[in-house]
């Protein structure tokens, strides 16, 4: 079975909505748009207070190349264009808008027939994927268009679909794999097109065998497009561990990206949204975001019209339990706390993990007893205890030789250490100082 | 809204690998060890083991109340008893209560306390005692009592070991390797040496274990036993009447205890696969060098510890290996 050849770690899977077929969510009364949900120049809103939108209207352009345009998921009347803290713990700009009935744009094909022939060249795909907003569904957000135009000099041998979903708790993937394979494949046959290559892999983890068997099924009538079941380790999902396992060749250190070696890694709910986008006129509005946690009541899958704040997701799956110490947006290995359940669920919204106090609290961190788990598990090579140490004593000059902006933020590190050290927080200042520092040093 | 949120940076689940699972994991792979050596050496192993767990505890728990005045514990870590038990097993099962004392009271003092306790030490607290005793105490450091007296401690009869025979040996007695046990006895440990040395079955037994809970990689242990098994083997191969095989070498004295227990110490050993391979080799190299060439009849405490010295330059010079390093297929 295939893995990624350099570190890893394997926490608890805990898929404990890996069974519960998808829900459509009810509307909010209330739905609000960050701006900035994607990596890149912030939206530009091109509605004012006061405007009727539809499902589906475009209400902020895309701020540059690397940006995206925000679609609303509702319809009614923009409120306000405010600001709101969103799932980083900033407060940043957004679109307000009252919801109002559910009335959609016209243009958008809203039957469930699948439809598989496609006669536009890769240009107008891309074109098409840029003008739905499409971006990175795994929590990145990294504009999919972007990736779909290789810069100058490099040229794309495979696309790579993400369904991995190495996080524990989330099933979101799994289950739209389970849900919409065809429409998937379609997805993917789309992005081998606009990327000009031949071959497709689609990326499943061991610990998913339904959706891998079902996927190969599928997957006999789509020339070009392979499964590769992966062996459960984390973070498979990484962009460059998962080019790493399925095609065997590792991204060099920055600034190689991975069209460097050919790769373009898009993930599978990304796939289904180019689906939606090129064969629906479906502009990305909605997304598969599961809710869980141990002691929630009825851990779920809900097909969520972006903008509907958290807590309405929470509600519908039991409510907020009572013992709750930490609501976390995302997975428990990278996803982010959460200041309040007020933050709306945006493009990148993958999972909405709720904690008990008891697991929520940190251990008390010791000593470094030097015995190398956090070297043993850093996918990427690097030695946690030394960036970290490096950090605490502002050796900026020495954290960059070893490394430091290599770091994926993984948290395997601090995962795998028995003397409890926030080795990851500590990197992850000490990254940010030196990545600071080689900018201003570029900048002179 | 009421109850109030935790915020904290991810990841936000953590293995449950503590300090002690770990330390109590090294501790329960010495069990078989343990066991075979109060068989071998009946009441006096367990005078030994007892007093040196006893000692280590003691001092740990006194100094850093009374000398570093630490408020919270650090007894309870299972780090003293484990450098009590590895201390014991580096004694010979008659050594007198007093100089056991002594020993614990360098290794938890000296050894590990002096540089900030658990996670500073530079060398391995258990092998500081061991070294400071040996030199200190050379007469009843280097007389190892015949197995199989289960009721007698002090007064226990003693004689040479397989090691003392080989350095005869060495020395120019023709005969003295015809006299070593054979290869089987000295695997299952019926031959003599330190109270927790001679089984090597007993030892490479908590090795699997240790392994199977991942407490620790096989980088070390393999390549301190790769490289005395080599090196020894190639001057076997040079003089057989001078030089014993290198089975009996590895089987014997403290090799298997020092590759498996001593020289993984955690603390004072590299971080990267790659510095401890050279680490490994370093030991097992220097180690052959003075059991064939030097002074002392066995070198592996005197091997690692020069090589504990020189574990930071190792972690300065080998790096894991980064990702993206490795050339594309």
């Amino acid at each position: 079975m295939k893995t990624f050849r350099i570190g890893g770690v394997h926490p608890a899977e805990n898929k404990l909505s890996a069974s519960s077929a998808i829900e459509v969510l009810g509307l909010p009364k209330q739905a609000v748009y960050p701006l900035s949900q994607h990596i890149g120049a912030p939206a530009v809103a091109c509605v004012a207070k006061g405007d009727v939108v539809k499902v589906g209207t475009k209400i902020a352009d895309a701020g540059g190349f690397v940006s995206a345009s925000i679609f609303s998921g509702v319809s009614g009347k923009v409120a306000k264009i405010d600001s709101i803290i969103d799932a980083s713990g900033y407060r940043k700009p957004a679109i307000f808008i009252d919801v109002d009935g559910d009335e959609w744009e016209e243009s958008i094909d809203r039957s469930e027939a699948l439809v598989k022939e496609c006669d536009l060249k890769p240009e107008e795909i891309v074109e098409k994927i840029k003008n739905a907003g499409v971006v990175g569904m795994g929590g990145a957000c990294f504009p999919t268009h972007v990736k779909l135009c290789p810069p100058p000099g490099s040229k794309a041998e495979c696309v790579i679909i993400n369904a991995v979903e190495c996080e524990p708790y989330l099933t979101a993937d799994h289950r739209l794999m389970l849900e919409k394979p065809e429409e998937i494949l379609v997805g993917v046959s789309l992005l081998m097109k606009a990327a000009k290559v031949e071959k497709g892999y689609i990326g499943i983890e061991n610990n998913k065998p339904d959706a891998i068997k079902l996927m190969q099924e599928k997957a006999t009538s789509y020339p070009g497009i392979e499964i590769i079941p992966l062996k459960v380790k984390y973070p498979q999902g990484g962009e460059k561990q998962l080019i790493d396992a399925v095609i065997g060749r590792q991204v060099p250190a920055p600034p190689a990206i991975p069209i460097s070696v050919g790769a373009v890694v898009q993930n599978v709910g990304t796939a289904f949204a180019v689906y939606e986008a090129v064969m629906k006129n479906k502009p990305l509005f909605e997304r598969i975001v599961t809710v869980t946690g141990k002691s929630v009541e009825k851990p779920s899958n809900f097909l969520t019209r972006m903008g509907t704040p958290i807590s309405k997701l929470i509600d519908a799956a039991g409510g907020l339990p009572a013992d709750t110490g930490k609501v976390i947006g995302g997975g428990p290995m990278m996803g982010k706390a959460l200041v309040n359940t007020e933050v709306p669920i945006c493009k990148g919204s993958s999972g909405v993990l709720i904690m008990n106090y008891k697991e929520a609290r940190r251990g008390e961190a010791r000593p470094c007893i030097r015995c190398a788990k956090c070297v043993n598990a850093c996918p990427m090579g690097l030695e946690p205890f030394l960036l970290s140490t490096l950090t605490s004593f502002d050796e900026w000059e020495r954290a960059e030789k070893e490394d430091i902006v290599s770091c994926i933020e993984c948290g395997s590190c601090q995962f795998t250490c028995p003397s409890n050290r926030p080795l990851l927080d500590m990197i992850r200042l000490g990254k940010s100082t030196v990545m600071g520092i080689v900018r201003a040093r570029s900048a002179k | 809204m009421a109850n109030r949120l935790i915020v904290s940076m991810s990841p936000h689940v953590h293995s449950n690998d503590t300090v002690e699972r770990n330390m109590y994991g090294v501790v329960l792979a010495l069990v078989p060890a343990l066991l075979w050596s109060f068989y071998a050496y009946g009441v006096g192993a367990l005078v030994v083991t007892l007093t040196s767990v006893c000692a280590c505890i003691f001092f740990e728990w006194a100094i850093t109340k009374f000398i570093l005045k630490q408020e919270s514990s650090t007894i309870t870590d299972g780090s003293a008893i484990l450098t009590g038990i590895l201390l014991a097993f580096n004694l010979p099962s008659n050594l007198p209560v007093w100089i056991i004392v002594i020993g614990a009271l360098v290794a938890i003092g000296i050894g590990k306390l002096t540089f900030g306790g658990l996670g500073c030490n530079p060398f391995n607290p258990a092998l500081v005692g061991r070294v400071f005793l040996l030199i200190s105490f050379p007469v009843q450091m280097t007389s190892w009592p015949i197995q199989g007296q289960h009721g007698l401690y002090l007064d226990a009869e003693t004689a040479a070991t397989p090691l003392a025979l080989m350095k005869a040996a060495v020395k120019g007695d023709a005969s003295s390797l015809s006299q070593l046990p054979s290869s089987w006895e000295m695997f299952i440990g019926a031959d003599f040496g330190c109270v927790g040395e001679v089984s090597a079955l007993a030892l490479l037994l908590g090795l699997g274990y240790m392994l199977w809970k991942k407490i620790i990689t096989w980088h070390i242990p393999v390549s301190i036993l790769a490289t005395v098994f080599v090196f020894t083997g190639i001057m076997h191969l040079v003089d057989p009447i001078v030089y014993a095989s290198p089975v009996a070498h590895i089987f014997t004295g403290g090799i298997m205890l020092g590759a498996i227990f001593m020289a993984t110490d955690y603390v004072t050993s590299p971080m990267s696969h790659k510095g401890m391979i050279v680490y490994g080799v370093a030991i097992g190299f220097l180690t052959v060098v003075i059991r064939l060439f030097g002074a002392y009849p066995e070198g592996m405490s005197f091997a690692i510890l020069l090589m504990n010295a020189f574990t930071p330059l190792i972690n300065t010079y080998c790096k894991p290996k980064r990702f993206g390093e490795v050339v594309k297929k």
